[in-house]
C-alpha cells in the first residue's frame, strides 16, 4: 500500500491493527495565568452575570426577558414579540452568523476561546476542580491512585462533584427561568411543586451542563461541534491565529541557560512542552493550526512566561497571520492588510442587516389587524334599502398599553359599520398584549353601484395609551364587498 | 388493526427492521479494529488518498463514546420496538396509538375544562344569556361551529334563518332552540306540480298580499281558494305557519329565500330542503348549553347589547 502515497509524503513505516474506537484520554490542563487567560475571565464573569442576572430584572411589573411558549409571547425590555414576528429572530441569527464569519475572517475561533458556553462552563468546572484536586501533576497523580481509593481521593471528588452539580443545577434553572417567571419558579421548586416538563428540562439542562462541561469538555469541541469543521474555509493568510513562530523556534531543543543557542543550531524553542501542558483540547500548537485549536491563548501565556525565564524576546507563540510569519512581519504591518474583500463585505452586510433591524423594530407597528369576509354568505338585503356584507375584524394590539381603534371602511359610498347587535361601531377598546374577534356588518345603500365584487379597504386608527400620552397607530387592510344581483 | 392486505407484509416489515438493527450492530462489531499506518515518528499516516494536491485522508479512530452512543440507539430502537407500534402489525406492550393520543387529549381538555363550564351548567338559559363572560364564549363557540352558515353575526343569509330577528321556525323558547341544536332540523317544502301555471301565480300573489307586498287583488282572490286546498295543513288556515313542523309564517316580513315572486314561483314549484346538523356529537351538552344561551340571547337579551 505504500506505493500509493504521493512522493514527498512521510513514508509509512508500520501497519498496526488498532482499535477504532478510541478511549478518550483524559487532559489535565496546567492552570495559566497572563494577559490572555485574564480576558477569558474577565468574558466568564460577564457572559455569567448576564445570563444569571437576566430572568432577575424586572421590568414594568412582569419579567424583563421572558420567552412565554404557552402564550406565545415574548418580552424582551419594552418590546412584546408575537410568533408574526418570527422575521426579527431569523435577522437575528443572520446577523449572529455573520458577525461569526467575521469574526473568524480577522481573528480565528475568538468565540471558542472567550464566549462559547462550552468554553466557560468548562473553565468554571475546571476552577473548582483546581481549587478541590489541586494543579495538573496533583490531578493526575490523584487520578493514578488505584481503586480501593483512599478516604481523602474519596472526599476530594464527592466535594468536586457536589460543587459542580450546584453549578450544573444552577445554571439549568436559570435556563428554564428565561421561559417561567423566575418568581413562580423558585416557589415551585422550593415547594417541590414543579410541573413534569419544568422538572424533565431543569433536569436535562442541569445533566447537560455536568455533563459538558465536566466529562465531555474538549470531545465536544473535537467531534460535536461544525463550526470547528468549516472554520478552515474562513480563515485567511490574513487572519490572526494562535500560531507558533517555525522560523524562529526551530530546531527546537533543551540547553542550558548560559548556553548560546545560536552556537548550539538551535531556535528559542527550549522544549519544555509547558504550551501542550496547558491546552484545553491536548493539542500541541507547534505542530501548526489544527481544528482542535479553539484560539483560547493559553499557549501563549504559558509561553511568555517561559520565554522571560530565560530571557528570550516574548511571542514565540503569539496571534499572528500566516504572512507575518512567511515575510517576517511585524503585527503593526500585518495588521495592515485587515481591509480586504471578505472582511470589508461581511462588515457591510452587517451594517446594513443591523440597521434595518434596528430601524424596523423601532418604527414596528403594535397594531396589527385581519378583516376576513365571510365565506357562507355572499351579502344580504336590509329592510329592502341597504346591502350587508359580514365580515371578521381581528384587532391584534402587542404594546403593553390600552388602544381605543376606530374602524373606518372606504372603497364604497356611505358605507357603514355596525357591530352584530346592529349598532354602529365607534370605538373598540383593546387590552394590552390582547387579541380582538368582532363580527361587523358593513352596508352600503341599495342602488347607487351595480352588483358586482368591489374591493373596498379598512382603515384602522388606533390610540396608544401609554403612560406618557397617546401613540397613534394605523394599519390599513384590504377586502372585498359584494352587491348581489 | 392490520394496515396490510395480508399479514406476510407485515412480517416482511417486522424482518427488514429487525435485520437493521442486527446489521448495525454487527457493522460496529466488524468495523471495531482495523488496520493503519503509520510514520516513523508514531503518527497517523494517511490512507493514500489526496485532493487537491494536498488534502490527505486520514485514519483516525472514532471516540469511543461514539460507539457507545451508537449501541445505546441501537437498544433504544429494540425498546421502543417492544413498547410501540413499529414491528409490522404488532401494536406493542403499551398500546399506543395516534388515534388513541388523540382521543385522550381530548378527554382531557373536556376534563379541563369542566370547571369552567360547571358555573353555567346549573344556570338557566335567561341566567346565562346575561352574563357577559358566558356570552363570550357563546360568541367564540358559535364562531367556529355556527357561523359557517348563519353568518360571523347570526344574521344569516338566503336558506340560512337569521338568529338575531326573533322570528322563529321552530320556536324561540330555550328549550325549542336547545332541541334544534342537538337534534338538528329538516325543514321541507314539497314541490307543487299538480298545480299550473295560473294557479302558482294566483298563491303567489295571495301569500305575497299575506305579508302587504304589493299584490294583484284579482290574482290575490283567486289564489286564496289554491292556498286553502293546499298550504293551510302546514302553514295554518290563517298562513302563520307551524312551528312543530317548521312551516314558516307567511304573515310576516321574514323571508328565508327571498319575496320576489319569481323565488316564491320557485319556492312553489320546486320545493325547498333546509338541513340543519345534529351538534350532540360534535358538542358537548355544557358547550351546548352556552350556545343555546347565546344564541336565545341574540334576540332576547336586550340588556346584552354591546
Amino acid at each position: 500500500m505504500s506505493n500509493r502515497l504521493p512522493i514527498g509524503k512521510p513514508i509509512a513505516i508500520d501497519v498496526i491493527e488498532e482499535s477504532l474506537y478510541e478511549v478518550r484520554q483524559k487532559i489535565y490542563p496546567r492552570s495559566v495565568s497572563g494577559i490572555f487567560a485574564r480576558w477569558r475571565i474577565v468574558l466568564v464573569i460577564a457572559t455569567q452575570l448576564l445570563f444569571y442576572g437576566l430572568p432577575w430584572v424586572s421590568w414594568n411589573g412582569r419579567q424583563a426577558v421572558l420567552f412565554d411558549l404557552i402564550q406565545r409571547k415574548f418580552y424582551i425590555f419594552s418590546l412584546v414579540l408575537w410568533p408574526q414576528d418570527v422575521i426579527y429572530l431569523t435577522l437575528l441569527l443572520i446577523l449572529s452568523a455573520l458577525a461569526l464569519f467575521l469574526f473568524t475572517a480577522v481573528a480565528g475561533r475568538l468565540f471558542c476561546g472567550y464566549a462559547c458556553p462550552q468554553t466557560v462552563y468548562t473553565e468554571i468546572f475546571m476552577w473548582i476542580e483546581r481549587k478541590v484536586e489541586g494543579d495538573r501533576f496533583a490531578r493526575i497523580r490523584l487520578d493514578g491512585e488505584e481503586w480501593p481509593w483512599s478516604s481523602h481521593k474519596w472526599r476530594l471528588k464527592i466535594t468536586k462533584h457536589f460543587l459542580w452539580l450546584v453549578i450544573a443545577f444552577l445554571t439549568g434553572f436559570t435556563f428554564i427561568a428565561y421561559f417561567t417567571p423566575i418568581e413562580t419558579l423558585s416557589t415551585a421548586i422550593l415547594h417541590l411543586s414543579l410541573g413534569p416538563w419544568q422538572t424533565f428540562w431543569l433536569f436535562f439542562y442541569s445533566f447537560a451542563t455536568w455533563g459538558n462541561a465536566g466529562f465531555m469538555r474538549e470531545q465536544v469541541c473535537k467531534y460535536m461541534c461544525p463550526y470547528a469543521r468549516f472554520q478552515s474555509v474562513m480563515v485567511d493568510k490574513d487572519t490572526f491565529l494562535v500560531t507558533y513562530d517555525k522560523i524562529r523556534g526551530e530546531p527546537r531543543g533543551s540547553r542550558s541557560k548560559s548556553d548560546d543557542h545560536t552556537t548550539l543550531g538551535l531556535g528559542d524553542c527550549v522544549d519544555c512542552s509547558i504550551c501542550v501542558q496547558v491546552c484545553p483540547t491536548g493539542i500541541d500548537i507547534r505542530d501548526g493550526l489544527q481544528y482542535m485549536c479553539i484560539g483560547c491563548g493559553a499557549c501563549i501565556d504559558a509561553c511568555d512566561q517561559v520565554m522571560e525565564k530565560v530571557d528570550y524576546p516574548k511571542g514565540l507563540i503569539r496571534y499572528t497571520t500566516e504572512r507575518a510569519i512567511e515575510d517576517q512581519e511585524s503585527n503593526q504591518s500585518a495588521i495592515r492588510h485587515i481591509l480586504r474583500p471578505r472582511v470589508l463585505i461581511y462588515a457591510a452586510f452587517i451594517a446594513v442587516l443591523s440597521t434595518a433591524f434596528l430601524i424596523s423594530l423601532a418604527t414596528r407597528n403594535p397594531l396589527r389587524v385581519d378583516v376576513m369576509r365571510d365565506r357562507g354568505a355572499l351579502a344580504r338585503e336590509v329592510d329592502g334599502v341597504r346591502i350587508e356584507n359580514i365580515y371578521r375584524i381581528q384587532i391584534m394590539n402587542a404594546s403593553e398599553h390600552n388602544m381605543n381603534v376606530q374602524v373606518k371602511a372606504s372603497g364604497l359610498p356611505d358605507l357603514l359599520i355596525l357591530n352584530s347587535q346592529g349598532q354602529l361601531v365607534t370605538e373598540i377598546k383593546v387590552g394590552p398584549a390582547s387579541n380582538l374577534l368582532m363580527p361587523i356588518k358593513v352596508s352600503t345603500a341599495i342602488g347607487i353601484n351595480e352588483s358586482g365584487n368591489y374591493p373596498i379597504h379598512f382603515d384602522v386608527l388606533a390610540q396608544e395609551l401609554s403612560g406618557d400620552g397617546m401613540i397613534i397607530r394605523t394599519r390599513e387592510e384590504k377586502s372585498s364587498f359584494i352587491i348581489p344581483r | 388493526m392490520s394496515d396490510f392486505f395480508s399479514s406476510a407484509w407485515s412480517n416482511y416489515i417486522a424482518l427488514v427492521s429487525l435485520v437493521g438493527i442486527v446489521w448495525c450492530i454487527w457493522l460496529l462489531f466488524s468495523q471495531r479494529k482495523a488496520k493503519v499506518l503509520h510514520t516513523a515518528d508514531g503518527a497517523v499516516a494517511d490512507t493514500g488518498h489526496v485532493w487537491d494536491g494536498d488534502l490527505r485522508e486520514l485514519n483516525n479512530p472514532l471516540p469511543r463514546w461514539w460507539m457507545w452512543m451508537f449501541l445505546l440507539s441501537c437498544i433504544f430502537a429494540l425498546v421502543y420496538l417492544v413498547l410501540y407500534p413499529g414491528l409490522g402489525s404488532y401494536p406493542g406492550i403499551l398500546g399506543y396509538s395516534t388515534d388513541g393520543a388523540l382521543m385522550s387529549s381530548m378527554t382531557n381538555a373536556n376534563n379541563e375544562l369542566k370547571p369552567v363550564y360547571a358555573k353555567y351548567v346549573k344556570m338557566d338559559i335567561e341566567q346565562v344569556a346575561a352574563d357577559p363572560k358566558a356570552r363570550e364564549m357563546g360568541q367564540r363557540l358559535f364562531l367556529n361551529s355556527c357561523a359557517q352558515c348563519h353568518g360571523s353575526d347570526a344574521g344569516g343569509s338566503k336558506g340560512f334563518p337569521n338568529l338575531t330577528d326573533g322570528d322563529w321556525l321552530y320556536g324561540g323558547s330555550p328549550e325549542n332552540i336547545r332541541t334544534t341544536i342537538v337534534n338538528g332540523r329538516a325543514g321541507v317544502m314539497p314541490p307543487f306540480p299538480q298545480l299550473d301555471d295560473k294557479q302558482i301565480a294566483d298563491v303567489t300573489n295571495y301569500v305575497r298580499n299575506l305579508s302587504r307586498l304589493p299584490a294583484d287583488d284579482l290574482k290575490v282572490a283567486r289564489g286564496a281558494e289554491v292556498f286553502k286546498a293546499n298550504c293551510i295543513a302546514c302553514h295554518g288556515a290563517d298562513g302563520k305557519g307551524n312551528i312543530v313542523l317548521g312551516a314558516p309564517n307567511l304573515a310576516d316580513k321574514t323571508w328565508l329565500y327571498g319575496s320576489s315572486e319569481a323565488v316564491v314561483i320557485e319556492t312553489l314549484t320546486k320545493g325547498r330542503m333546509a338541513m340543519m346538523p345534529a351538534q350532540d356529537k360534535v358538542l358537548s351538552s355544557e358547550k351546548i348549553h352556552l350556545l343555546t344561551a347565546y344564541v336565545w340571547g341574540l334576540s332576547n337579551n336586550k340588556s346584552a347589547a354591546k
